[in-house]
């Protein structure tokens, strides 16, 4: 029952031999995919080539952030194989960390990078990396500490765009979004992926300033860049829900089905507006998420939690999963739908530990203020 | 320092704020006699990215491609299954293929049998399909031997499992469901208030639009006993032909049903319409309680060669649980009977508060929605 509870439909044998059955991430003409595959003949060939393994290994880690398909991020483990539970250098050990995050596992990208940066202290991807996942975990302080080293080795906006990050979710909201906006405006040139991931950071800090015009030009300027990775896409989501634009979710979300994340924003919008793919792909996520509790895998507790809350109605249940969401991941949004799940569920006092952590980080974001006021009512 | 740059992009926000499915199989193994039958279902894009199915290349999988690549992909996934039993392989047979629609995407749907030497005492299963290209693949599993079904888990770390075959005797068998029915019936909020609902009056009776105290015991007795034996049999009727498949309901249709009818038996005792013959509610909704029951039977997984055994258990279990609350209730009401506190209290506003509950449940479950919680 476990598993069939997945299966939408009973096999079957197709009538017709033109019937499309799926259709690939990779577009016929992809030219990026077509080298990619390449790479990976070649290191086929040749597996032992460390340097070669490292742009594959990239490359794919690549394609899994602007997807947020976990597949690609077992390719690219797949292409560092011969290193990977060897004593790794510094350069797969920082792979390593940053699948490792992506999975989850923050301890132990953690010591990986505690480990390459033994060898390689220079290395600016370690320490970004390091900060990126101790501001995640809500540990601002340790996630400065990390940023500071950046500025000799990055440079000025990659070294900004760190910190503000930290320090405005420790009080120092206003200064930070000045800060990181004005590093931007001076810095020439920039790439299209650092800018990118600026003006994602601008923009969700202008949205817990409650600066929805600010948040709002800096998504359009992101989007504008180039082909939006799922994140921005996500954050930009979740900015139209807020404002109540749920025909533009709709527009942005349509064709990504494939992605938990994105389809979760997008069925909380076609709920909004009542379209009638609302229950199909409530339906799919629920299968989705039970499929992966069979895995054994908690990597979407704060989709699911969120899940539960608003398209499952079962406030009870969010909480336990904000919950647990909690204790590993300490963002705006891991804080939004704690608070939520606890006042939906009538409890507000369960959501202690988030007021407690707000109040010591003097986190300013008008969203998480009002619910926090509603909590402590 | 460039170079480092153009890599940092990579690594800067959180990824899995947007997961996929990752990538999983699944295996359906189910043991008879010396013989495994197989269902795998594996992903078109897994197989796509191991040995290719897109022949022309157009981003697409049509069914005539699958088709011409079925022998590769036989062949392929074979490879890495083995199963063995007690030491000494089993053998496939030919792959009867299939396609099958996941949450996820298509999956092509792999049949065959494994037929061993002997009937198995253990079962070796080693598998390795795509943990060489993924290694975040799994391969998730479900066995299903001598009335037991089992799930495991494969993965690069626990590519083999040995798993012991022992029969899981008749009797065991039988007290696992009598107990899931047992306690199916005490946590079955809505099949206790139903019940009660309809016994608060049995140790009653109505003389001129009143309701008066029965003088015996034996005629309760009798009132309770005709209500319940007409709830049974109802509910045993519909639960074995919905177990059997004889029938079918769905399952929101018939949960909002069983909201109903706790409304129109508790209401009855407010306003009553039905005085004496009560046992025709029991029996008329009884009918739909026995869907509610079935689906649960079926969601603790039936084993085919003892549906019989499983449905005749799982139903004694109910009964024996619902007759424990009968048992316990029973003399409580007959000794409170004359008592204002069981006329208006009891009966009365108890029988209102079930009826606005039982009417949030309707609402909830015919509208999906979320009243309490």
């Amino acid at each position: 029952m476990l598993i069939t509870g997945n299966c939408a439909a009973a096999p079957f044998v197709p009538a017709d031999p033109k019937e499309v059955l799926e259709r690939l991430p990779e577009a016929p003409g992809d030219l990026a995919a077509q080298e990619l595959r390449q790479m990976r003949r070649e290191l086929g060939r040749d597996p032992q080539n460390l340097e070669l393994a490292l742009r594959v290994a990239r490359r794919y880690i690549g394609r899994s952030r602007a997807e947020a398909d976990p597949r690609y991020l077992g390719y690219a483990q797949a292409s560092l194989a011969p290193w990977w539970d060897a004593a790794s250098p510094a350069s797969v050990l920082v792979l390593r960390a940053t699948i490792r995050q992506s999975l989850h596992d923050f301890s132990g990208a953690l010591a990986d990078l505690s480990l390459a940066l033994e060898s390689q202290p220079h290395n600016p991807q370690a320490w970004l990396t390091r900060a990126t996942i101790q501001q995640v975990r809500g540990e601002f302080a340790e996630a400065l500490r990390s940023c500071r080293p950046l500025e000799r080795l990055a440079g000025e906006l990659v070294a900004t765009a760190c910190s503000a990050g930290a320090a405005s979710m420790k009080g120092q909201a206003d200064e930070s979004y000045a800060r990181l906006r004005e590093a931007l405006a001076r810095e020439r040139p920039v790439t299209p992926g650092v800018r990118l991931w600026v003006l994602t950071g601008l923009a969700e800090m202008a949205q817990r300033l409650g600066r929805s015009d600010l948040a709002e030009a800096h998504f359009k300027e992101a989007l504008a860049l180039a082909e939006p990775d799922a994140y921005l896409k996500a954050a930009y989501g979740d900015f139209l829900l807020d404002e109540g634009r749920h025909r533009e979710v709709l527009a942005l979300l349509k064709d990504d089905v494939r992605a938990d994340g994105l389809l979760l924003r997008l069925t909380l919008a076609e709920r909004a507006v009542q379209a009638p793919a609302a229950r199909e792909h409530a339906d799919a996520l629920k299968a989705r998420f039970a499929a992966s509790r069979i895995r054994g895998d908690s990597l979407h507790r704060r989709e699911e939690a969120r899940f539960t809350l608003y398209v499952l109605n079962q406030p009870h249940e969010a909480l336990r999963l904000a919950r647990e969401n909690w204790n590993v991941h300490r963002e705006p949004w891991d804080a939004r739908i704690y608070l939520e799940a606890a006042l939906a569920a009538g409890n507000p006092g369960a959501a202690r530990p988030v007021l407690e952590w707000l109040r010591e980080n003097r986190v300013q974001d008008v969203k998480l203020a009002g619910l926090a006021g509603q909590a402590a009512r | 320092m460039l170079r480092w740059i153009a890599a940092l992009a990579m690594a800067l926000a959180p990824l899995p704020a947007a997961a996929h499915k990752p990538s999983d199989s699944y295996l359906a193994l189910r043991v008879e006699g010396a013989t495994v039958h197989v269902q795998w279902d594996i992903a078109l894009r897994d197989l796509e990215y191991a040995i290719g199915i897109d022949t022309n290349e157009d981003g697409v999988i049509t069914w005539g491609e699958l088709q011409a690549r079925h022998d590769a992909i036989s062949a392929y996934a074979l490879a890495r299954l083995n199963i063995s039993a007690g030491g000494r392989p089993c053998s496939s047979s030919a792959v009867e293929h299939q396609v099958e629609r996941h949450s996820d995407g298509a999956y092509a749907v792999l049949r065959f049998a494994a037929v061993c030497p002997e009937k198995p005492g253990t079962l070796e299963a080693a598998y390795a399909l795509f943990f060489d290209l993924d290694p975040l693949h799994r391969g998730l599993a479900r066995l299903e031997s001598g009335g037991e079904t089992r799930s495991l888990i494969f993965s690069p770390a626990q590519p083999r499992q040995r798993l012991a075959l022992a029969e899981r005797s008749p009797l065991r068998q039988f007290l696992d469901f009598a107990r899931e029915g047992v306690w199916h019936i005490w946590i079955g909020f809505d099949h206790v208030m139903f019940l009660l609902s309809l016994l608060l009056p049995a140790v009653l009776t109505r003389q001129g639009g009143r309701w008066v105290a029965l003088s015996g015991f034996k005629p309760a007795l009798w009132k309770t006993c005709v209500i319940v034996t007409a709830f049974t049999l109802a509910h045993s009727l519909t639960l074995s032909l919905a177990a059997l498949e004889v029938l079918a309901l769905p399952t929101r249709w018939v949960e909002s049903a069983i909201a109903v009818s706790v409304m129109v038996a508790a209401l009855n005792n407010v306003y009553p319409v039905l005085e004496r013959r009560l046992w025709m509610i029991a029996f008329l909704f009884g009918l739909i309680h026995g869907f509610g029951f079935a689906s649960v039977l079926k969601d603790l997984g039936l084993p085919r060669e003892s549906l019989l055994l499983a449905l005749v258990s799982f139903n004694l279990g109910v009964e024996a649980g619902q007759l424990a609350i009968v048992t316990a209730l029973m003399p409580v009401a007959f000794a409170l009977r004359e008592s204002w506190f069981y006329r208006r209290l009891t009966l009365a506003a108890g029988s209102l508060v079930i009826v606005a509950l039982a009417g949030v449940w309707f609402v909830e479950r015919a509208f999906e929605l979320r009243v309490l919680s």
